[in-house]
């Protein structure tokens, strides 16, 4: 059952994308009207399929590299919707689609088994550190959309040509300011997510900190963040800077966890 | 029935011309009275406009009525028939309504997709409406011309894109700074294009405008004009970091303000973007501004360029535009013919049986040993033939008002048993929608 709605999510996805795409050459509203139907639709099936998968496992989904990926998948599109509706920026669907579509379908590669949760692992910091961790992964993977579109939107305006993608593509100010929303979004959950971590690996492991690449990775992700946070603070970095750093840290977040988990075994590792 | 237009525009006419013939909104009422008041006009509709004049009429006679139009605008303004003939167009039937189509959807406008055609219109039409001198076929076509120019609005890109360049500045500058209503126009230097790009701005939601001349005096009133600040011109570096859109049209012989200017600015400004425009020839910025990171220049080419590039598209739209009045066209068109059918079904029997009866009347009254029995037989009689005959032509006149054939019907109709018309009893016969 969750496996249907796990395909149907697939399909659905794929649609979406492939809306999104056509839209960024069309003009037609009708094509962002249904790109924004299919990934409402799409968003509603994996929801059901990661709850059916959490009743049938008795636990949060995201104990190995399927299930993981895709809540990972699952919160960027929830995240997209959101910022979609709030600043109406239908095109970010275009660069933020891809990226959904990509995690769902290597999670598809994973085997789907339901592993058992590791005793030690059983408890409610769980809930509250890979939530957390997922949001606001998602949140910069919105700020890496945001800021991709921002380069482009800049380098249009440089070059002078001022054709139909330009007319299309948000203003520069808007790009930055859901940049500078998802590091204020982002930020603070993520460091959450890392203080919650170490208080659980005291009571699970004994120890708050243990320099597992994980923990390795995410602090230097964390530290990119903070420069970025610090530096629209205080000094008004923005624009072409602060995109550019949003997207060092998207790859670094990504490599916190993708690559980690798969070719850096640690505590965190689970395949 | 047939809608004709008779009619000048920028297109065929100069303004010399065009202001001649205009009517004025004040005194319409004489010369729509006038105008339906011409032999076989029987409703007229009036649309003056500083790019256009135009008459709306519908008529059973085409030629004569053109003829008679044209001779009515010359006379009516006191111009030599000739003079003004070379400049008038005409159209009838179809092109007529395709033509009034196009108008009101502003794809015959100087600048086409410009909004304020289709105001017009509706103002004229709504003369014509209070003075009576349209009626049900105009009413209708003059409503069928709004709700296309609202599909060809609402389906089409036509109107969306900036052709004038100050109205393209306006739309590049809120694609760099966004929203516009807390941003702040500096003015440097005067001149025409400089001064309607800021009115542009202030009308667009600009929160302000400084002013800043060689001349302080010209500073103070343009200030005064915008509801704007004065500036001295040697302090304006010490303002220009509260500008975010700069608008440049000095006639210094060199650059005024170079890249390191702006950079100081820029960083006093905690890196917020700007948005120049440099109108001047010779320059007054230095192109390597546009190399710093939140400082954006743009010259009255690189607009001119947009501008091109929306007029293309804007064509390409207009496209799609003329695929939605061909349909429209087809719609009305069906209309109008079925508008005929009725009238001319009822006065073809009124034809007949005047005919029958007189006959029929001739006899009764030598025919002496005629019973009123039969009376009533030859009634009957006479009836059935009469239905006979008239079923077949009936039946094809009402199939044909469904096909395209139905004008010929009619005329032909009308022609061989010389048939009046009766265009009011067609009111109730709205078959479309």
């Amino acid at each position: 059952m969750s496996q249907n709605f796990f395909y149907v999510t697939i399909v659905l996805y794929s649609c979406a994308t492939l809306a999104y795409l056509v839209y960024l050459v069309k003009t037609t509203p009708a094509v962002a009207t249904w790109a924004n139907r299919l990934v409402m639709t799409g968003f509603v099936a994996h929801f059901l399929s990661t709850i059916h998968r959490f009743n049938s496992a008795g636990h949060l989904p995201i104990t190995n590299m399927h299930e993981s990926l895709s809540f990972f998948s699952l919160a960027i599109v929830g995240a997209f919707i959101l910022f979609e509706r709030r600043y109406r920026v239908t095109i970010l669907g275009s660069f933020i689609l891809p990226v959904a579509l990509l995690l769902i379908v290597a999670s598809s590669a994973f085997s789907s088994a339901i592993s058992g949760l590791n005793p030690a692992l059983r408890s409610n910091w769980l809930w509250l550190h890979t939530i957390m961790a997922f949001i606001s992964y998602a949140a910069f993977t919105i700020a890496f959309g945001a800021a991709v579109i921002y380069l482009i939107q800049q380098h249009f305006l440089k070059k002078k040509r001022l054709g139909a993608l330009f007319q299309k593509l948000p203003s520069l100010e808007t790009l930055d300011d859901i940049n500078y929303r998802c590091l204020t979004i982002g930020f603070p959950l993520l460091t959450v997510a890392i203080i919650s971590g170490a208080i659980w690996a005291e009571k699970a492991w004994g120890t708050y900190w243990s320099w597992d690449p994980k923990e390795t990775w995410s602090l230097i992700t964390w530290f990119i963040y903070a420069a970025l946070l610090h530096g629209r603070m205080t000094t008004g970095w923005r624009g072409r800077r602060a995109a550019l750093l949003s997207i060092a840290g998207f790859l670094i977040m990504l490599f916190t966890f993708v690559g980690v988990n798969l070719w850096m075994p640690g505590l965190h590792s689970y395949k | 029935m047939n809608i004709i237009v008779v009619g000048l525009s920028h297109k065929t006419a100069p303004v010399e011309i065009r202001e001649k013939v205009a009517f004025s909104p004040n005194q319409i009422e004489k010369p729509l009275r006038e105008l339906v008041a011409l032999d076989d006009i029987i409703e007229g509709v009036i649309v003056s406009t500083c790019n256009r004049v135009e008459i709306y009429a519908t008529t059973r006679d085409i030629a004569g009525g053109i003829a008679r139009i044209k001779r009515f605008m010359a006379e009516y303004h006191h111009i030599p028939f000739e003079t003004l003939e070379t400049h008038l167009y005409n159209y009838h039937s179809e092109a007529a309504i395709r033509h009034v189509f196009r108008v009101a959807s502003s794809l015959d406008s100087m600048v086409v997709g410009e909004p304020q055609i289709l105001g017009q219109i509706k103002t004229s039409y709504g003369y014509a409406a209070e003075y009576r001198s349209s009626g049900i076929i105009l009413n209708r076509f003059l409503h069928k011309a709004f709700s296309v120019a609202k599909r060809v609005r609402t389906e089409t890109r036509i109107a969306s894109s900036a052709v004038s360049v100050a109205f393209a500045a306006v739309e590049l500058a809120k694609k760099i700074l966004g929203d516009l209503s807390d941003k702040t126009v500096m003015l440097i230097g005067a001149g025409e294009m400089c001064e309607l790009a800021a009115k542009h701005f202030l009308n667009s939601g600009a929160k302000g405008v400084m002013v800043t001349n060689r001349t302080f005096e010209r500073a103070e009133r343009l200030a005064e004009d915008f509801g704007g600040e004065a500036i001295a011109f040697e302090e304006m570096f010490s303002h220009l970091h509260r500008a975010d859109i700069v608008l440049s049209s000095t006639g210094a012989p060199h650059v005024i303000i170079g890249p390191k200017d702006v950079d100081e600015v820029i960083r006093r400004r905690r890196f917020k973007p700007m948005f120049f425009i440099d109108i001047a020839v010779p320059r007054d910025i230095d192109p390597k501004v546009d190399n710093l990171e939140n400082a954006y220049l743009f010259t009255v080419d690189n607009l001119q360029e947009t501008v091109q590039a929306n007029l293309a598209q804007r064509n390409k739209e207009a496209e799609k535009a003329e695929e939605i009045i061909n349909q429209e066209i087809g719609q009305f068109h069906k209309w109008l013919s079925s508008l005929e059918v009725t009238p001319t079904i009822v006065a073809l029997r009124t034809h007949f049986d005047e005919i029958r009866r007189a006959e029929l009347g001739r006899t009764a009254a030598t025919w002496k040993e005629l019973t009123p029995e039969d009376e009533k037989r030859l009634e009957a009689l006479t009836s059935a033939i009469m239905n006979k005959l008239l079923h077949t032509p009936t039946l094809a006149l009402k199939k044909a008002g469904q096909g395209g054939r139905v004008n010929l019907y009619v005329d032909a109709l009308r022609q061989l048993f010389d048939l009046e018309a009766a265009p009011e009893e067609a009111e109730e016969l709205e078959l479309e929608e």
